[in-house]
């Protein structure tokens, strides 16, 4: 019966999927496992609060948080729209690239510039759009959606892909605490320096997508605007 | 001496959940406001005073936090939030400057932990951290009661999923003590040809993708699928840890650019722009995610081994 300790396994699958309290899941997990692993309650708790001690490492980001707010009441997000409202004809490809490097180059530097509900609907996603209308005319809605896919998917690249570059990111500390946990001692800075590659070759890959869609907008529509405006 | 700087820097983080719990207590509108702050207060215990009582104390508050969550009894209490024209005024005094403590904090953090080893890599997130403040005070001048403020605000805003890295690498450990890895590494045998390490990453990357797309979160298919195939099939067979590791999270954020399960980055920024198809993201994603979790097989093949 060595499959029933798999159960916090299948706890966290399912309690995810259903979209559960993510931390009474993951809590229920781990006392689980303990349980038919043949544990005692106290043995249990002890191993928990053990980890959560060691593991306090995951939750250090929480120091660069006032620092983070200050500078946002101050007009960080502010400045960072003046920047992108200066780009003026670009096509809708280059604006999308500008807009992705800005994105990995905040999220590496752990800056809260980004967020579709605070950038990419105010702000890039019109501004793809009108670069388009203002070269080709009217859009259809195939077009409509697939530009706003492109302003939403570079947001998403940039956040993910870069934000493990910064040493304080929960990211990286949650893969320095899971390898130490493990018996595998590495730092934020190592985690951090190894992450930067797949940063950058992700800013690459981006840009070659936006670059095609530049190129199959050209095909789509040719080079003559069509339509009003 | 780095462990001393590091239960200061645990000190103050106790200190910022405790006035994030005071801040909820204060908020007369919020209907759950002492468990709320019950939450802060006990995260806070945990972090200032879990390491000079048995140890079963932190786990059983971690098991009483858990159960406030679940109860829904934890909610955002009112924060100071800028207004428009505060940050305006603020990005118009000060331009692009505005910059300048964010990058501190990066740079530092860098600094430190390359050129003051003896502190530790962990300890220098603090450090910048306090450096960075330090240059916002100088340059901002704002009104000390603000460092609080906006300290809050932000763990506010972050939650009770802002602890979540650290019970996953809780739970890791509970698993690693059940012996779940084991069991994991058993199964996955049968489909990795001895030896063959190339198979070995594929499988894992792929894993972690699949696993995130299922859950909708890389960070709990990170501590599952490490455990399990990537220690087992890549680290204790000679591969780098720090290359498996930072590339395994990101190889499962590929799977995140895949799914509905992650609807906050697919589904609700869809709705957001109110796009013909609720799928419009994701279909646009998935040709960047799957080139990417391709790269992310060769890259940590060549590097780690």
């Amino acid at each position: 019966m060595e499959l029933i300790k798999l159960i916090g396994v299948l706890i966290v699958i399912v309690g995810f999927i259903l979209k559960l309290d993510t931390l009474a899941v993951v809590v229920v997990a781990g006392l689980a496992t303990g349980l038919v692993a043949g544990m005692s309650p106290i043995e249990i708790l002890d191993t928990l609060g053990n980890a959560f001690i060691t593991n306090r490492t995951a939750t250090l980001f929480i120091l660069t948080l006032p620092v983070i707010g200050l500078c946002e009441r101050n007009g960080l997000k502010d400045k960072a729209v003046d920047f992108i409202r200066s780009l003026k004809n670009a096509t809708t490809g280059r604006l999308i690239i500008v807009w992705q490097t800005v994105r990995t180059v905040a999220s590496a530097f752990s800056l809260r510039v980004g967020g579709h509900a605070q950038f990419i609907r105010p702000l890039i996603n019109p501004m793809a759009q009108a670069a388009s209308i203002a070269k080709y005319g009217e859009l259809d809605e195939k077009t409509e959606d697939q530009i706003k896919g492109l302003a939403a998917g570079s947001e998403n690249y940039g956040n993910f892909f870069a934000q493990n570059c910064f040493m304080g990111s929960s990211g990286t500390l949650l893969i320095v605490t899971t390898l130490s946990e493990q018996g595998y001692p590495v730092d934020a800075l190592q985690i951090a320096g190894q992450s930067v590659p797949i940063a950058v070759i992700s800013l690459v890959v981006g840009i070659i997508y936006a670059l095609i869609f530049d190129q199959t907008m050209k095909r789509r529509y040719g080079s003559k605007k069509t339509g009003v405006k | 001496m780095s462990k001393i700087v590091a239960e200061i820097f645990y000190c103050i983080i106790g200190f910022i959940f405790i006035m994030t719990g005071v801040k909820a207590l204060k908020d007369e509108g919020c209907e759950k406001r002492v468990f709320t702050a019950a939450f802060w207060f006990i995260l806070a215990f945990t972090f200032i005073a879990g390491p000079y009582f048995p140890k079963w104390i932190t786990g059983l508050c971690v098991v009483l936090m858990a159960a406030l969550t679940a109860m829904n009894k934890v909610v955002q209490s009112k924060s100071d939030v800028p207004t428009a024209a505060e940050t305006r005024s603020g990005a118009d005094r000060i331009g692009y400057k505005v910059f300048v403590p964010p990058l501190t904090l990066a740079v530092t953090a860098v600094l430190v932990a390359t050129f003051l080893k003896s502190l530790g890599a962990n300890n220098a997130i603090g450090v910048s951290a306090v450096a960075a403040l330090i240059v916002a005070m100088v340059m901002f001048k704002p009104k000390a009661a603000y460092i609080v403020k906006d300290g809050t605000r932000l763990t506010d805003n972050v939650g009770t999923t802002g602890i979540l890295p650290q019970v996953l690498a809780a739970l890791g450990a509970l698993f690693t003590a059940a012996g779940v890895g084991d069991v994991i590494a058993t199964g996955v045998r049968a489909i990795i040809p001895d030896g063959n390490l190339f198979m070995a990453t594929a499988v894992y990357c792929i894993a972690m993708a699949l696993f995130t797309m299922i859950m909708g979160n890389g960070f709990a298919a990170f501590s599952v699928i490490t455990v399990g195939i990537g220690i087992p099939f890549l680290i204790a067979q000679g591969a780098n840890p720090i290359v498996v590791g930072a590339l395994g999270l990101t190889a499962g954020y590929c799977g995140t650019l895949m799914t509905p399960m992650a609807a906050n980055f697919n589904i609700m920024p869809a709705a957001l722009l109110e796009t013909k198809s609720k799928y419009a993201i994701i279909f646009s994603q998935i040709p960047v995610a799957l080139v990417m979790l391709a790269i992310h097989i060769v890259l940590m093949y060549t590097l780690a081994f």
